[in-house]
C-alpha cells in the first residue's frame, strides 16, 4: 500500500531544499533581464562568409555615437550587440558604419542586418509592474476559484484550506524555474524576457491543473469514505489519481520537449521554462500539495486542542 | 441510424472541411483535375460522331466542383519580417476630454501615412496603459524601417491652396495639380469644429483662424470670389469649397452635402492639423524577412514532432481509446487552425508554441475520461455504462482544470504585448476547442462501439 502522506517529511524537506536553494539564487545573482524589461538597444547582424572581430563592430558601432556596447557571438557569423537606446539617426549611422567595415576587409564581406529592437526605459520599467500585478492577479484569481470550486467540502478542512495548499504549491511551482533562470543568466547569460513571464503565468495555470484533480477525487472520496481517517482518504485519492496525474502531464512534457529540441532558438527557453515548471507542477500536486492538506488539517486540530485545554 | 451517430458524421464532415480549408491546395488541386474530366467528357459528348447519331450533349461542363477559398494565414512580425514601432503621445497641452479624440484624429493621420507604403495590411492602433496613451504602428514585409519612421515622425501637413491664376474656374476637368500653395497652411488654423445648419439640418465645418491667418485668409478670399479654395491635407485634396464673398475676422464656414461622419472626420483631420499631438518613438523591432521565414519553418516541424510524439504515446498505453483519441485530436487540430484562419489570429512564435502546448493539453480531457471510464469497466460496469459514467464522472476535473488553464489566458491577454498575447489567444482558443473536441467526439466515437463485438475484445481495452 503506498502511502504518501505518512512519508510527508522527506518531500517536505526535498521541496524545502530545492525552494531554498532557488531563493538564494535568485537572492544572490538575480534574474539576467533582457531589454524588454531594462529598456536599451539589440541589432542582430550576420557578415556573409565570415566573422569580423568583436572588437572591429564594437569600434563601428561606437563611432555611431552608441554607448555600453557589448557584443557576443551566436552561431556561425551571426553577432548581437548590445548597447544604450539610440535614435533613428544613430542607427542609420550605425548601419553605415558595419557596411562599411564589411567593404573593407578583403575580400569585401556584405553586411546584413537581420533584426534591431530598441525599448525605450519607460517602456521597460511599466513592463516589470504590469508583470508583477500580472502574477499577483493569476493568484488571487485561482485561489478564489479553487475556494469556490470546493466551497461544498468543509470539513474537516475549510475550503479556503485548499486554496493555501494550492498557492502554497504554485508559488513552489514557479520558484524552481525562476531559480533555474537566476543561476543560467549568471552562468550561462542566458536573458529573461517577455516569452519567460508568459511561461511562467502558463506554468501557473496548467500546474493548479494538476493539483486540481487530486483534490477533486479527495472530495469525492470524502463523502463516500465516510468514517475514514483524513490521512486514510487523501492516500486512497492519490493511489487512484496519481497515474493518471502523471500520463497527463506527461503527454504536455513530451510536446515542450519536442518544442526544446526541434524549435528555434527564439522559443528553446521559453519550452524549458515550461519543462521546468511543469515538472515540479506535477511533482508537487502529488507529493507536495495533497500532504499540505493533511498538515493544515492537523495544524487546526492542534489549535483546537490547545483552545479545549485552556 | 442512433442519434449520436448523426452528430458524429456532422462533426467529421466539419472536421474534414475544416482541414482542407486549412491547407486548400489538396482540395483545389483535386477539383482541377475532376472538373477537367469533366471537360473532356462533355467534348466528347459534343463531338461529331455522338451528334451525327443523335445524341444530345450530356451538358455536364455545368457542374464544375467549387474551389475552396485560398485565405492565407495572419502572421506576426517575429514570422514575416517586418518592424513594429511603438509611438508615446503627449497629450499634456489637451484637455481631458477631447483626448480620445486627439488620439482618434493622431491614429487617422499616421493611418494614412502609412498606406502610402503599399504594405499589406498595416496596422495602425491606439492603446492605453496606466495614463499613457501609445500609438502602435505594425508594418509587415517592409524593407527600408528608417524611412517608415521618418515619414510618420512628421507632423501632419495642412495648407490651403488656390487655382492658378491663368485658370478661371473649375470644370470637369480640374484636377489637384492646377492648385498652387498660398501659403495659408495649418500653423494658423486655431480651431476647427462641426455644428449644423438650423435650416437644412446639414453639418458644416466651422473654421477658426488665429490673427495672422485670418488676415491671409482676408486677403485670399478677396483675390478668389466664385472660385475654389482647395483644402489639402498630407498633400491630399479634401475639399474645394468656392469662395461667396471677402471674409473677415478669420471664421469660415464649409458648407457641401457632407454626411455626419465625414463631416466629424474632416473636423478631425483639420484639428490634428492645426494641433499636431507630438510623438514620440519609444520602442521599435524590426525583423529581416529570411529570419522571420526560418521561425516558421522550424515551429511547424516542432508541432509536427510534438503531435507524432502524442500519438504514438496515446496509441501505445491506452490502444484502441488512444487511437479514437488521436482522431479526435486530428479534428482538433484542423477545427483550430481553421478558427485560426477565420477570426483571424495573428501567429507569432509564441503563438504556434501556445496551441502546440494545447494539443498536449487536449489529450489530457481524453485521459482523464479513459481513466474513469477503466475505472468503472474495472468495478463490473457493462461497457455501455462504462463509457457514460467516464464521461460524466471526468467532467468536473475537465471543467476546473480549463477554466484554471483560461483564467490565466486572460490575465496574460490583457496585462502584455503584441507577442504574448498570441501566446495568450492561441492557448484560449485551443483550450476551449479541446474541451468540445474532447467531450463529444471522443465520447461519440466510444459509442460506436457500444454494443458491437469489438467491446468485448478485452485486449483492445486495457492492458
Amino acid at each position: 500500500m503506498i502511502t504518501i502522506t505518512r512519508y510527508r517529511s522527506i518531500y517536505y524537506t526535498f521541496s524545502g531544499l530545492l525552494v531554498g536553494a532557488s531563493i538564494v539564487l535568485l537572492l544572490v545573482y538575480g534574474l539576467k533581464f533582457g531589454i524588454d524589461f531594462t529598456g536599451g538597444s539589440l541589432l542582430e547582424g550576420r557578415y556573409e562568409g565570415g566573422e569580423i572581430a568583436k572588437e572591429e563592430i564594437q569600434k563601428a558601432i561606437e563611432k555611431a555615437g552608441a554607448e555600453d556596447v557589448s557584443i557576443q557571438r551566436t552561431e556561425g557569423s551571426i553577432f548581437i550587440a548590445r548597447f544604450k537606446d539610440v535614435d533613428a539617426a544613430k542607427y542609420d549611422a550605425m548601419k553605415k558604419e558595419l557596411t562599411a567595415l564589411g567593404a573593407s576587409q578583403t575580400p569585401s564581406r556584405a553586411f546584413t542586418e537581420l533584426s534591431f529592437e530598441s525599448i525605450g526605459p519607460s517602456v521597460g520599467e511599466e513592463l516589470k509592474k504590469n508583470t508583477f500585478y500580472a502574477i499577483l492577479l493569476v493568484l488571487l484569481l485561482i485561489g478564489g476559484y479553487v475556494a469556490y470550486a470546493f466551497r461544498k467540502v468543509s470539513h474537516p478542512i475549510r475550503s479556503w484550506n485548499y486554496s493555501a495548499a494550492t498557492l502554497l504549491t504554485l508559488f513552489h511551482d514557479i520558484i524552481i524555474p525562476i531559480g533555474v533562470f537566476a543561476f543560467l543568466g549568471h552562468y550561462r547569460g542566458v536573458e529573461v524576457n517577455v516569452p519567460f513571464v508568459a511561461a511562467i503565468l502558463t506554468v501557473l495555470g496548467y500546474s493548479v491543473h494538476d493539483t486540481i484533480i487530486v483534490f477533486d477525487r479527495i472530495r469525492e472520496n470524502l463523502m463516500k469514505m465516510r468514517g475514514a481517517t483524513f490521512e486514510n482518504v487523501i492516500d486512497t485519492s492519490l493511489r487512484q489519481t496519481a497515474l493518471r496525474s502523471l500520463n497527463t502531464s506527461l503527454t504536455v512534457l513530451l510536446v515542450l520537449v519536442a518544442i526544446y529540441v526541434a524549435g528555434g532558438e527564439g522559443i528553446r527557453y521559453f519550452a524549458l521554462t515550461l519543462l521546468i515548471g511543469i515538472g515540479a507542477g506535477t511533482y508537487s500536486s502529488i507529493f507536495v500539495a495533497s500532504p499540505l492538506l493533511y498538515t493544515s488539517q492537523q495544524w487546526i486540530a492542534g489549535r483546537k486542542a490547545k483552545k479545549g485545554l485552556t | 441510424m442512433r442519434r449520436f451517430t448523426v452528430w458524429l458524421l456532422v462533426i467529421v464532415i466539419i472536421s474534414l472541411f475544416a482541414g482542407f480549408f486549412d491547407y486548400p491546395d489538396f482540395w483545389n488541386k483535386g477539383a482541377d483535375t475532376i472538373n477537367q474530366k469533366f471537360d473532356r467528357l462533355d467534348a466528347w459528348a459534343l463531338s461529331k460522331p455522338r451528334i451525327e447519331k443523335g445524341y444530345k450533349a450530356l451538358r455536364i461542363d455545368r457542374v464544375a466542383i467549387p474551389h475552396m477559398p485560398v485565405k492565407p494565414y495572419s502572421l506576426g512580425l517575429d514570422l514575416q519580417g517586418g518592424a513594429h514601432l511603438a509611438y508615446e503621445a503627449d497629450l499634456s497641452q489637451i484637455p481631458e476630454r477631447e483626448r480620445l479624440e486627439a488620439m482618434a484624429g493622431l491614429r487617422d493621420v499616421i493611418e494614412r501615412r502609412v498606406n502610402l507604403f503599399g504594405v499589406a495590411e498595416p496596422v495602425v492602433q491606439t492603446s492605453e496603459v496606466g495614463g499613457r496613451h501609445r500609438l502602435l504602428v505594425e508594418l509587415a514585409g517592409i524593407t527600408d524601417v528608417n524611412q517608415a519612421i521618418r515619414m510618420i515622425g512628421e507632423t501632419p501637413y495642412l495648407e490651403f491652396k488656390e487655382l492658378k491664376p491663368e485658370i478661371a474656374g473649375m470644370t470637369a476637368e480640374t484636377t489637384f495639380m492646377d492648385f498652387v500653395p498660398t501659403g495659408l497652411t495649418g500653423q494658423y488654423l486655431e480651431r476647427s469644429d462641426l455644428s449644423f445648419d438650423p435650416n437644412s439640418g446639414k453639418p458644416v465645418i466651422n473654421l477658426q483662424f488665429n490673427e495672422e491667418g485670418a488676415k491671409l485668409f482676408e486677403t485670399l478670399t478677396e483675390k478668389n470670389v466664385g472660385k475654389p479654395l482647395a483644402i489639402f491635407l498630407d498633400g491630399l485634396p479634401m475639399s474645394w469649397p468656392i469662395v461667396q464673398g471677402k471674409i473677415s475676422g478669420g471664421q469660415a464656414v464649409i458648407t457641401g452635402d457632407f454626411l455626419v461622419p465625414e463631416a466629424r472626420q474632416i473636423v478631425r483631420n483639420l484639428n490634428s492639423g492645426a494641433l499636431p499631438v507630438p510623438i514620440k518613438l519609444v520602442a521599435q523591432k524590426n525583423v529581416e524577412a529570411s529570419i522571420g521565414a526560418q521561425a516558421l519553418d522550424q515551429s511547424v516541424r516542432a508541432g509536427a514532432l510534438a503531435f507524432l510524439v502524442v500519438a504514438i504515446f496515446m496509441i501505445a498505453w491506452y490502444r484502441l481509446p488512444g487511437l479514437l483519441a488521436v482522431i479526435a485530436l486530428l479534428m482538433y487540430t484542423a477545427l483550430t487552425l481553421a478558427l485560426f484562419k477565420l477570426i483571424p489570429v495573428t501567429l507569432t512564435l509564441a503563438g504556434i508554441a501556445g496551441f502546440v502546448l494545447s494539443v498536449g493539453m487536449a489529450v489530457d480531457a481524453n485521459i482523464l475520461i479513459f481513466a474513469r471510464m477503466r475505472e468503472e469497466f474495472r468495478s463490473g460496469k457493462s461497457f455501455a455504462a462504462a463509457v457514460r459514467e467516464g464521461g460524466s464522472r471526468a467532467w468536473p476535473s475537465i471543467r476546473d482544470s480549463n477554466i484554471t488553464s483560461l483564467l490565466t489566458c486572460v490575465v496574460l491577454y490583457f496585462f502584455t504585448t503584441s507577442v504574448v498575447r498570441g501566446f495568450a489567444l492561441t492557448l484560449a482558443i485551443g483550450v476551449i476547442v479541446s474541451m468540445f473536441t474532447a467531450i463529444y467526439t471522443s465520447r461519440l466515437l466510444l459509442q460506436l462501439f457500444v454494443g458491437t463485438r469489438v467491446e468485448r475484445w478485452g485486449w483492445l481495452w486495457y492492458r
